[in-house]
């Protein structure tokens, strides 16, 4: 159903910035997009102003950790409600240097969104506003939501989970 | 309404003229919810506010990772506690579309009745509480025993009121029973006369009007940059409704109308949501009319869904699925998804990330409460605190949903 804007967004994509998509697919009907984090605020400047594209409201925005607990990455997804087409972008960077630009010049509710994934996951949106904790205490010196935070206390002795959870 | 030439700029603060501060919250009984806003006041008008969140956050996104498919159906009952079946359901949907199941046409319809009988009780709370707020006391108390009639067929569907835990991943968990659909029947009848007598008190109401018309307006720009959504963003002038835009579980079978406001002003927000409900009433009166007969409530899912009991003990393979299902050893694909449902504050969206496990990897849930509360401080700048009570209630934030 979606072939034909997957097709065109690659086009489109790749025409205006040569080698910035690093993986793109187009599972579940829905076209995803690896851009590189150095170029992923003009990527997004650019499905938002595009006049065919028109990508003009932000869904959701939100963050992640790879598997190899090595990365973070943010995950947007957009949207275009007069001829209802839907991306995600994703972009990784180095866990250690969890640094991408903000969307709030873009869009203004990407704000809370952005303090939100830097709360769970310590990602410092560039030129945001007000990047300060928004869901836990204030004082809190973790990011929860990382995998190296697991979801119990790993020094209780009493009970064996061996067999269950991850 | 909009004051601001009134408020004093911050250099011409002086010992005689300076601001006061106030805390509104975090238990307040007008912000119906925990959540805090310092507001910077010039006498009665409101020149900054700070919203503060977080109060009941329950790190939902962090449970769900530890827990199999199943049992994160209760987690969602607790985001929007107004209407849990529309959540509950939603997530539904988010496994059968990673696991690629479809469900017979006959539970499509189902889940509709209820989803909407979800968004009645939903829009029913907020729009009775607008009139609270503006001092009607006597629509909420005339209007609310129907929540209950509501909360007694959940009753006899689930067991459960508030938090349903309704319906099951592939269907329901048995077929209804024939008091359900009387009281289902019944409400659809009764309804109608209740909801009139309820717009008879309020929507041509002077003194009603005078509070809300023009009160906490927001433009559809505003809205469409701040990612508003469901009722909120429609009453902005956007006929934005996932129902129709992307529909899901057979809702592109029914007519029905999007009402939309003009100004986004706290009248067009109750009036959406009152067109909201006879438009919800339409639909179930059409789901009931054209029920598929002779199909079974849920699909042909074994691995999600728990074999009835006798055949537990008779049946070798249901006593495998039973325990796996149990255990939670149940194969899931790897796959990315994103699905949204119209919950009943606009686009509950889940984005679910698996790796196979029998627990997802990463499951977010967009919270429409979440990200329109941020524009409230925008909206409320310049405008009485009286008036800024009943745009947050007419706005219908729900603290459940919003901290997550």
């Amino acid at each position: 159903m979606n072939e034909d804007l997957f097709k065109k967004l690659n086009e489109k994509i790749s025409a205006k910035f040569p080698d910035v998509i690093e993986a793109s697919d187009l599972a579940y009907d829905f076209p995803s997009f690896t851009i590189k984090k150095d170029n992923i605020h003009d990527v997004l400047e650019f499905l938002k102003n595009d006049e065919e594209l028109n990508f003009h409201f932000l869904t959701d925005l939100t963050g992640f950790q790879t598997a190899d607990e090595k990365q973070l990455g943010v995950i947007y997804h957009l949207h275009n409600m007069p001829k209802n087409y839907r991306v995600r972008i994703r972009t990784y960077f180095d866990i250690n240097k969890p640094e991408i630009p903000t969307a709030t010049d873009i869009w203004p509710g990407a704000n809370w969104m952005e303090r939100e994934t830097f709360d769970f996951y310590g990602v410092r949106f560039k030129g945001h506003p007000k990047l300060k904790r928004i869901l836990n205490v204030d004082e809190m010196d973790i990011f929860p939501m990382r995998k190296e935070y697991p979801l119990e206390d790993q020094t209780r002795d009493d009970k064996d989970d061996k067999m269950f959870g991850r | 309404m909009n004051k601001k030439e009134n408020i004093i700029p911050e250099s011409e603060e002086t010992i005689e003229k300076e601001y006061s501060i106030l805390n509104l919250g975090p238990t307040h009984p007008a912000t119906h919810g925990i959540f805090q806003n310092i507001l910077k006041m010039d006498g009665e008008i409101i020149h900054e506010a700070e919203p503060t969140v977080g109060y009941i956050h329950r790190a939902f996104e962090k449970l769900a990772e530890r827990r199999p498919y199943n049992q994160i159906t209760p987690i969602t009952d607790r985001l929007n506690y107004c209407s849990s079946p529309i959540n509950n359901m939603g997530w539904h949907m988010t496994v059968e579309k990673l696991i690629g199941c479809t469900v017979p046409k006959r539970v499509d319809y189902m889940r509709v009745i209820i989803m909407e009988l979800a968004r009645i009780a939903d829009h029913l709370v907020c729009n009775s509480v607008i009139g609270v707020d503006t001092g009607a006391m006597t629509g909420f108390l005339y209007i609310f025993q129907w929540r209950e009639k509501i909360y007694d067929i959940y009753e006899s569907i689930c067991g459960a009121r508030l938090t349903t835990n309704i319906g099951r991943i592939g269907g329901f968990e048995r077929e209804w029973s024939k008091t359900t659909w009387d009281q289902i029947h019944n409400f659809v009848k009764e309804y109608p006369k209740a909801l009139k007598e309820f717009s008879n008190l309020l929507e041509r109401n002077k003194i009603f009007m005078d509070r809300t018309v023009n009160c906490g307006p927001i433009s559809a720009k505003m809205a469409l940059e701040y990612s508003f959504t469901g009722p909120n963003l429609r009453a902005a002038g956007v006929d934005y409704d996932v129902r129709v835009a992307t529909p899901y579980s057979s809702y592109q079978d029914f007519d029905f109308i999007i009402p939309i406001g003009q100004s986004g002003d706290t009248y067009d927000r109750f009036m959406v949501r009152q067109e909201e409900m006879w438009q919800s009433l339409k639909i179930i009166e059409q789901a009931i009319k054209n029920m598929p007969k002779d199909q079974p409530f849920h699909a042909d899912l074994p691995e999600f869904y728990l074999p009835p009991k006798e055949e537990v003990y008779n049946n070798m393979e249901a006593l495998i699925y039973h325990f796996k299902i149990v255990m939670g050893e149940t194969e899931v694909p790897k796959g990315e998804v994103y699905h949204c449902v119209e919950g009943g504050n606009g686009e509950l969206g889940f984005y679910l990330v698996s790796d196979g496990g029998r627990t997802p990897y990463r499951l977010h849930f967009r919270r429409p409460c979440f990200i329109y509360y941020q524009a409230y401080s925008e909206m409320v700048k310049g405008i009485m605190l009286s008036d800024a009570i009943i745009t947050m209630s007419s706005m219908n934030v729900i603290a459940g949903e919003l901290d997550a």
